[in-house]
This record gives structure tokens, C-alpha cells and sequence, in this order.
């Protein structure tokens, strides 16, 4: 029977990658002596070799070959670890991903590198003169190779004399079951020798004391006889003799009778000759086809394995809360049977208790697709160590929070904006060791990754005990990429906001303002594309922290409900600042339209939201107004709404999906009530004010300054 | 049907010669490395126990040692699911008692074929 295995790929490259990861932490953490961790790093690369032995993904079997032997010497104490070796298993690491990568997408790969690390790792092995096993496991194939060509399909009989030891029951094994298998092989007669059989009252009955002598007429050649008996040769006498090489009856036969065996034989060989090439189309075509999927595979998106691993008592007790769920629902179908008045109180019982079955419900689903985050802190210990090698600067990471869960989908797209911070915290914020010397430091500088819930929220900080970000420099050379005007007076987070403005990004890095501003448009704009949004922290010479807010999920949003007109809107719980009454005292009329408000010691522009959707309301007296400040890109900003409604949690469905995209709204909900309500876009909503504010300073050509 | 104990810390492994044995009409029961399995050794009852050697906790050769000294698993055959092919490795594994070994990379009928040494 064949038995298709192929269901089992993805679970396997879920597997090996997860042994990857490990391998890969272990090796940086790993010091000489330390004997758990070499053996763990050694099972992560058996069962990636094994694994990839069974799919046929050749070449991940021969890489990893090489990297199991180094270790294996590691393990066996027969290789001291030095920090060389370790290096080379580090970059082993990065080729076996690579290879797997390209084995699962049935691409290629960057086979520079692999054949580079292929020559080391061999180099290495080589340089310890122990034999290879590669040497012993070629000569076994030769060996099959061998006893492959001898097979045919003539008939032998074999004489097989077989003598186990008294206790060879006391390892499992069964002579019956091996005759069993020899039976398999062809016609077997059995004669089993009771001589040394001893009297009833002495035999021990976990003992066996009977030896046979089997007659096997097959086409199987000795060596498939040997590997039935393989694990039991060592407890027990075995011959296996050819019956025909002692009656060599073949000299009595006539002429044209060894004619016919020999025409035989040619058939048989030209039989044999078939059905070897048989399996050879087979794999000529996957060779040919291989550049047809390539350009297939290149065509279609990555293949991301999309799974998620649950732990069993997150799926019990998701299986509980439905079964609650079922009874609820059966008691209130009863109820509704037959339903009297006076039954009401129980009905609002119900009711009570499917509210609380939903929610429960519905905490327990979000819970599954939670993660730690130290599934994206994980590359992290590498990538640092890494960087810091190449830049020559002592580097620690240090990792706290790691155990904080985070959505699945927010923990696949944050990773990248992570690396990027780190990467510039090690480039740019730790000094080399003799500036940080000289500073009074000490020579290694600490990059801190902590992780924790704030509200509904996840915070994110990267920091760094560099140089911190200079102030001054990072607002002249905004100037001079004409960002801002140079008589601006900005806050410090309003200067360092300026690192994430588009312009400059195209900052040349050489320049000492930290560098901090490559790419770091592209870093926001990924995490407000989460929802989230990224603060700078920085003193001069003590460091710079940057601080990433994220929602622990896309897919329900803590939110505000706000009413303006006849319409009901959502606004982010994450970006609310807070929600307050305006005291007519504090408002400053700047221009025409504009109105700020003074918040403490900001001024902030107060956006009536009736105005910016054209909606018709009663209220429109800035005075006395409810205003909810929210801020987006470091701008605060008072939207003036009608009243505050409840604080919800909402299902957040796409509005580009369903209908458009709307600037000023990021997305939909449907309310208990079945209505509609948009979820508003605070940074969207902020671009429309300023635009709005633009236009209307244009058609009455008033001169006013817009904040 | 014969009742077989697989144990291997790697699931996919795991998942495959248990797919593979109950796709012949085997039971299986699964342990992801020797101390679990030791302990569902004890659940019930076993004709056949297929473990990996390399495993976290306790390895195959370990729990091969183990169940031997259970009185139910004086005779069930043991057999060791190992890539490695080395006379050491299956010499200490029959110091422990087991029955036999099976080679990887995992191949199913050959699985399948090779069992019937030891079990109906």
C-alpha cells in the first residue's frame, strides 16, 4: 500500500523552522561545556534531517548532514566549542533556512552562500581527524548498490539454520513473526529441533529453548534474509547457506537447455533494465518541469505558513464556553415555546447569560490568535550579535516582556519596523567603546527590547544607552531639506518627529545626527498602517528610547462612540488623549476659522467634526462644547463632537472592501441597534482640517498663521 | 488491532508514523518524548512501541530501559526510530532491551513492512 505523506509538509517546515529559531539561540547563548544546550541544538538539526530525509528535500538532508556531524563531534566531546565553529554553525543556520525556504516554495536559492558555508563546514570537519560518516554511509550505499545488481528473478534455495539464545523473548522479539517475514519473501519450510527441549517441570516459561532449521526457496538475495534476522543476530547462531551452490546440479544440463536460461537471463535483465528506468522519466520530468513551477511559484505571493499552533486548554475551554453557549440557547428556545409574561424574569436571565457566554465567547477566540511577542524578539539576540560584529562595538541586548501576547497578523507586520529600530540603535546610537569611554561609560552598550499592555494596548520600546539623538542637528538639517521653516519654535517630540518625515529619509548617512532618519518614514508608516503610532524619547549622551503603541488586535478596536448630527462615529480608544468640556476662557481665536484651545501649555486646534463631514446639528457653539482630544503624528488636535456615547468594543470590518476607501474613515462597524457606524481616521481626519483650512485661507486671502 | 505507543519529540514525525500505522489499521497512542511516553506506557496496554532515541527529558534508550522493567512490558516489542545508523547506537539500544531499530529518513511501507517482524 503507498501512503501519501504529503499532507504532513507543512507541519514539518512549521517544525524545522521553529528548530531553526532554537538552534539559532542556543548557538549564541551557547558556552563551551555546556552539554544540554549542544544536545538540544543537535535534536533540532536531527529532526530537520530526518524530516527532510522523508519529503525528499535532498538537498536539506545533505547540508544538514554536514551540520549534525560538526555537532556531533561537539556532543561527543571529540571538537571543543570555539567561537569559530560557532560562528560557521550560525551561518549553517541562515543556509538551511535558505534551503527549506526554496524547498517549500520550489524556488532557488542563493546557492553562493550555501556552497561558501558548505566548503567551511567540510574544512572544519575536515581539519578534526576523525573518521566521516559520510565515508561509512557511501560504502553502504555501494553495498545496496551491490546486492541491487545481483538481484533477479531465478529462484535460490537457501538453508537457514537459526539458534536463538534462551532469552531472546526478553527483548521483544518473536521467531514466529520473523518466519513471518521470511515467509514473505517466498516458499519457507519450517523444521523446528525440540532437542534441547527440558523436562515440564524445569522449563522456564520466559525461555526459549527450540532452534530451527528454515528452507526459503526465493528470488531475495542473502542480504534481505540477513536484515530479517538484523536484530537478532547478535543473540543467536545464524547460517544462511545456499542449497544450490552445494548440489551444483548445472554441468548435467543439455545444451540447448542453457541456451534457454540464457536467453532467459537476457530477459530478465532487460526486465530488470525496464523497470530501473521506469522510476527515470519520473524524475527527469520533475527536473524539467522544476523551472515551470519556478516561474509559477515566483508568480503567486510567498507561501506563508498560515497556521497557528493552540495550546489544548485554550481549545478546551473554547469547547466549554460553546457548550454553555448550546445550553443557554436551548433554555431560551424553550422559553420562547410557550412564552407568558410571567416568564419575563427568566427571559432577562437568559438574555443576561447569553451576554456573558458571548463575551466569554468571544475574549476566548481573540485568545487563540495571541501569541508572545518573543516569537518577533527571537531574531533579535542574532541580529544584534551580528551587527555588533561587524561594527566592532560591544553590544548587550536585553530582552524583558517577552511573554506579552499580540495578535497573530500584528506580530507577522511589526517585525520588520523592529528590526529596522534595533538596526539603527546598534549602527548609530551605541558609540564605538572608546567614544563611550571616554563619556564615562562603560565600553558595552545595552539595547533594551521590553514589551507590556498598557489599557488596550501594547507598548513596544526599543532603547539604547547611546548618544542620544542631537536636537539641534536634526532640526537643521530639517531646514535645510526645507521641512520647516527655520524660525519655527518646536517641542522636543515635534523635533524628533521630524525623523519620520519622508524628505528625510534621504538624510545621507553620513552625517553624525545619529542617522536616525533612514527609512524611518517607511517605519511609521507601517505601524499607523496597525493603527499604532511611534513616540522618540532622547537625552543627549544618555540615550534614546522609541516608543511603539500597537493594537493587540486588527480585527476588534476599543472605541469611543461619539454622536454629531443625526450619525454616530468611532474613535479609536488609542488615540484619545482625554475628553473634556471647553471653558469659553480657553479659546483662542486665530484667524477667521481657526480655533485653538489652550490645553495646559498646548495650543490645540479645535476640528468641529460637523463641519468636516457636512453634517447638520443643533450644536454648533464652540462654547461649552464636548471636546475629545486625540493625537496622531504628535499633533493633538480637540475634535468637537455632540456627546459622548459608550465605550464599545467593535468588530472592525474594511470599508475598502465593502464599498471604498473614505478619507477621514478608516473602516465600518454595525452597532447592536443593526446601524452602521464609520470608525474615524484621526491622522485622515487631521489631513482634511489642515487642507480644508488651506482653501479657505486661499478664497478669503486672509494672512493667518495655521499651527 | 495492535495497539502501538509512538513516541517522538518531533510532531511531524509523530504525526506521520502514526498516520502511517493507522492508515494499516493500527491504534495509536502519542507521547512527545520518554517521560510522557513512560507515563501512557502505563495507561494501558501496548503490543508494539515505536520511540525516537533523540528526545528532551528522557531519551529513547532511557525509556527502552525504563519499560522494561514494567512487568507488562517485560516482552513488548521496542523498537527504535533513529537517522542514526551507527553499530553503537543500536548496540546500547539492546543493552536497553529493545527489540530493534528503524532507520530514517521515515519511509512508510517500509515501516509498515518492517513492524511485521514483531507484530501481527
Amino acid at each position: 500500500m503507498s501512503v501519501d505523506l504529503s499532507q504532513f509538509i507543512p507541519s514539518f517546515l512549521e517544525e524545522s523552522f521553529e528548530g531553526l529559531e532554537l538552534m539559532e539561540s542556543s548557538l549564541l547563548n551557547l558556552e563551551a561545556g555546556d552539554h544540554e544546550t549542544i544536545h538540544s541544538i543537535f535534536r533540532a538539526a536531527h529532526s530537520i534531517k530526518g524530516g527532510a530525509g522523508t519529503f525528499g528535500f535532498d538537498v536539506v538532508t545533505e547540508f544538514t548532514h554536514l551540520v549534525e556531524t560538526l555537532l556531533d563531534e561537539m556532543r561527543d566531546g571529540r571538537r571543543e566549542v570555539v567561537q569559530k565553529d560557532i560562528e560557521i554553525l550560525l551561518s549553517s543556520v541562515d543556509c538551511m533556512r535558505l534551503l527549506i525556504e526554496a524547498a517549500r516554495d520550489k524556488e532557488s536559492y542563493d546557492e553562493d552562500k550555501v556552497s561558501k558555508t558548505t566548503k567551511e563546514l567540510s574544512q572544519t570537519l575536515a581539519s578534526n581527524e576523525t573518521t566521516n560518516v559520510t565515508n561509512s554511509e557511501q560504502t553502504t550505499q555501494t553495498v545496496n548498490n551491490a546486492s541491487d545488481n545481483q538481484e533477479n528473478d531465478e529462484l535460490l534455495t537457501y538453508l537457514i539454520h537459526f539458534v536463538p539464545e534462551h532469552d531472546l523473548a526478553k527483548t521483544g522479539n518473536d521467531p514466529l513473526f520473523l518466519f513471518n517475514a521470511l515467509a514473505e519473501l517466498g516458499e519457507l519450510t519450517i523444521k523446528a529441533n525440540t532437542s534441547e527441549l527440558p523436562a515440564l517441570n524445569d522449563i522456564d516459561p520466559q525461555e526459549l529453548y527450540l532452534s530451527w532449521d528454515l528452507t526459503l526457496k526465493t528470488s531475495a538475495n542473502k542480504e534481505d534474509i540477513h536484515e530479517v534476522f538484523e536484530w537478532v543476530e547478535d543473540e543467536c547462531l545464524l547460517e544462511i547457506t545456499l542449497a544450490d551452490a552445494i548440489n551444483q546440479e548445472a554441468p548435467e544440463q543439455t545444451q540447448n537447455l542453457a541456451v534457454e536460461q540464457v536467453q532467459e537471463q537476457v530477459q530478465v535483465q532487460e526486465q530488470v533494465a525496464e523497470t530501473k528506468d521506469t522510476p527515470s522519466p519520473d524524475t527527469e520530468q520533475t527536473t524539467t518541469s522544476k523551472p515551470k513551477e519556478k516561474t509559477k511559484a515566483k508568480a503567486k505571493a510567498k507561501v506563508e505558513v498560515s497556521s497557528i499552533r493552540v495550546g489544548v486548554d485554550k481549545v478546551d475551554h473554547l469547547i466549554n464556553l460553546v457548550g454553555e453557549l448550546v445550553i443557554t440557547q436551548s433554555m431560551l428556545s424553550e422559553l420562547g415555546n410557550d412564552f407568558q409574561m410571567d416568564n419575563i424574569e427568566r427571559l432577562t436571565n437568559g438574555l443576561e447569560q447569553l451576554l456573558q457566554n458571548t463575551k466569554e465567547l468571544q475574549e476566548s477566540v481573540m485568545r487563540i490568535r495571541m501569541l508572545p511577542i518573543s516569537f518577533a524578539f527571537n531574531r533579535f539576540p542574532r541580529l544584534v550579535h551580528d551587527l555588533a560584529n561587524k561594527t566592532g562595538k560591544e553590544i548587550e541586548l536585553v530582552i524583558k516582556g517577552e511573554q506579552t501576547e499580540l495578535d497573530k497578523t500584528v506580530m507577522e507586520q511589526i517585525g520588520d519596523p523592529l528590526v529596522h529600530l534595533v538596526r539603527n540603535a546598534v549602527d548609530h546610537g551605541i558609540e564605538p567603546a572608546d567614544v563611550r569611554l571616554a563619556n564615562g561609560k562603560s565600553a558595552k552598550g545595552t539595547i533594551s527590547l521590553d514589551a507590556y499592555h498598557q489599557g488596550g494596548n501594547i507598548v513596544i520600546e526599543i532603547s539604547d544607552d547611546g548618544g542620544g539623538i542631537n536636537r539641534e542637528k536634526v532640526f537643521a538639517k530639517a531646514v535645510e531639506k526645507g521641512i520647516v521653516e527655520p524660525n519655527n519654535t518646536l517641542t522636543d517630540s515635534q523635533v524628533f518627529d521630524l525623523l519620520f518625515e519622508p524628505g528625510f529619509s534621504t538624510a545621507d548617512q553620513v552625517t553624525d545626527i545619529s542617522g536616525r532618519g533612514v527609512g524611518m518614514d517607511v517605519v511609521k508608516r507601517n505601524i499607523q498602517s496597525l493603527g499604532g503610532r511611534i513616540q522618540v524619547e532622547s537625552a543627549i549622551g544618555k540615550g534614546s528610547c522609541f516608543k511603539v503603541n500597537l493594537p493587540l488586535t486588527l480585527a476588534i478596536l476599543d472605541g469611543q462612540l461619539v454622536k454629531v448630527g443625526s450619525e454616530t462615529y468611532i474613535i479609536p480608544l488609542i488615540s484619545i488623549v482625554e475628553s473634556l468640556q471647553v471653558d469659553r476662557e480657553l479659546i483662542n481665536k486665530v484667524s477667521g476659522d481657526m480655533t485653538l484651545y489652550r490645553l495646559r501649555d498646548e495650543n490645540v486646534p479645535i476640528l468641529p467634526v460637523y463641519q468636516l463631514f457636512g453634517l447638520a446639528t443643533d450644536f454648533t457653539e464652540i462654547d461649552n462644547a464636548l471636546l475629545v482630544v486625540v493625537e496622531a503624528d504628535g499633533q493633538k488636535v480637540g475634535l468637537m463632537v455632540d456627546d459622548l456615547l459608550a465605550q464599545q468594543q467593535v468588530v472592525i470590518k474594511s470599508l475598502k472592501d465593502n464599498y471604498q476607501q473614505v478619507i477621514g474613515i478608516s473602516g465600518a462597524t454595525i452597532l447592536g441597534d443593526g446601524s452602521v457606524a464609520m470608525i474615524l481616521d484621526i491622522p485622515g481626519m487631521i489631513q482634511m482640517a489642515l487642507s480644508y483650512a488651506q482653501k479657505k485661507q486661499q478664497s478669503s486671502s486672509e494672512v493667518g498663521e495655521f499651527c | 488491532m495492535a495497539n502501538v505507543l509512538v513516541v517522538d519529540d518531533s510532531n511531524s514525525i509523530r504525526d506521520m508514523v502514526s498516520f502511517t500505522l493507522k492508515s494499516a489499521g493500527y491504534q495509536t497512542v502519542e507521547a512527545k518524548d520518554g517521560l510522557e511516553g513512560l507515563a501512557k506506557a502505563q495507561t494501558g496496554s501496548f503490543d508494539l512501541v515505536i520511540s525516537d532515541v533523540n528526545m528532551p527529558n528522557m531519551d529513547g534508550i532511557a525509556l527502552c530501559g525504563e519499560l522494561r522493567k514494567l512487568s507488562n512490558f517485560k516482552f513488548t516489542p521496542i523498537l527504535m526510530l533513529t537517522t542514526e545508523s551507527s553499530t553503537d547506537m543500536k548496540m546500547r539500544g539492546k543493552a536497553a532491551g529493545a527489540t530493534g531499530w528503524l532507520v530514517k529518513p521515515f519511509n512508510p511501507e517500509k515501516l509498515l513492512a518492517t513492524i511485521k517482524r514483531v507484530v501481527r
